[in-house]
């Protein structure tokens, strides 16, 4: 039982993220998260304000099912197969983390200091997850994918665009971690 | 009932993210810090097994379940917006700690606020589709 309830390995859950993507090419559509995001703009009916929106949103649904069923993934993960162990990030990590205000992740996904109620009583927290939340829309769309999209598909698929917007998402994640992090936080 | 595979498929990807950690904000700091393996390892195995999977159905000529042979869309060979786009999704991502997957898995593993990143992100989305035409 402990082999579920604690976290599964690198090489086991690589794997199976891809026949994840492999299940959904082999029911004849691809694997993409962020393209929710535009379906979700044209049924809330922004196809009135920009061309791009404007298409049948009913061949879409398919994706949005795969949404409604992560949510539940993630619901039934930390009720039922998951332990209170702390998650076990490299102790350097976790210095530098305190040096910015930010405690230890015990067994949380998301840190308190920025993702609580509490914490998003400071205007500052939520202008930050609001300004998070805008680059990642903006920026999939405009690469043309995401995570799922480009660095798991695009690249097994062996797609030159996808290589270079994963150097893209390091680029910017490491801009934002190394130089901008400091700035926020410190 | 053609819905239910779709939702089984997303169920089984919430469960493999969440047990994995990739959607915990500490491993994207992590990696980003290069002070770990474990998502190079779960992104460099995914990567290696997907494009093993790929390739040999192209090979075995397997068909999809509606008949068609295996294949996927070609990426449009738009290279300045794929790294633009990248940079600024990278951003968001090292920021909230959260990519479009995780976002929806995060939801429902009770973290509620990253609704507030979501909602932005469709957001974000829409401000894109406003000025596509005018983007490098």
């Amino acid at each position: 039982m402990d082999y579920i309830l604690n976290p599964w390995p690198w090489y086991i859950t690589g794997p199976l993220i891809a026949i994840v993507m492999f299940l959904l090419v082999s029911f004849g559509k691809t694997f993409g998260m962020s393209s929710n995001l535009r379906t979700i703009c044209s049924i809330g009916g922004a196809g009135k304000y920009a061309s791009f929106f404007d298409f049948n949103w009913k061949e879409q649904q398919w994706n949005l099912w795969v949404a409604v069923g992560s949510i539940i993934g993630g619901f039934i993960a930390v009720h039922f197969l998951s332990n209170s162990n702390p998650i076990d990030i490299n102790p350097s990590t976790i210095e530098v983390l305190s040096s910015y205000g930010f405690n230890g992740p015990e067994a949380n996904l998301a840190p308190a200091e920025l993702y609580s109620f509490e914490a998003l009583k400071n205007p500052f927290n939520l202008f930050l997850l609001v300004i998070g939340g805008i680059f990642i829309g903006f920026g999939t769309r405009y690469a043309g994918g995401c995570t799922s999209g480009h660095a798991i598909t695009g690249l097994s698929n062996l797609q030159l665009p996808s290589l270079v917007a994963v150097i893209g998402f390091f680029i910017g994640g490491l801009l934002m971690t190394h130089i901008l992090f400091p700035l926020i936080f410190l | 009932m053609k819905a239910l595979k779709f939702l089984f498929t997303g169920i089984f990807f919430g469960i493999v993210l969440t047990k994995s950690q990739a959607i915990s904000w500490y491993r994207i700091v992590e990696m980003f810090r290069f002070e770990s393996f474990h998502m190079y390892g779960i992104i460099g195995s995914a990567v290696v097994t997907g494009v093993i999977l790929i390739q040999l159905s192209k090979k075995l000529k397997l068909k999809t379940t509606e008949g068609d042979l295996i294949s996927l869309p070609q990426k449009a060979k738009k290279y300045k917006s794929a790294l633009l786009g990248g940079t600024i999704f990278g951003l968001g991502w090292a920021l909230a700690g959260a990519c479009p997957g995780p976002m929806f898995i995060l939801l429902g593993a009770g973290y509620y606020s990253i609704a507030i990143v979501l909602v932005s992100s469709i957001v974000g989305t829409f401000i894109y589709g406003l000025v596509a035409d005018r983007l490098p």
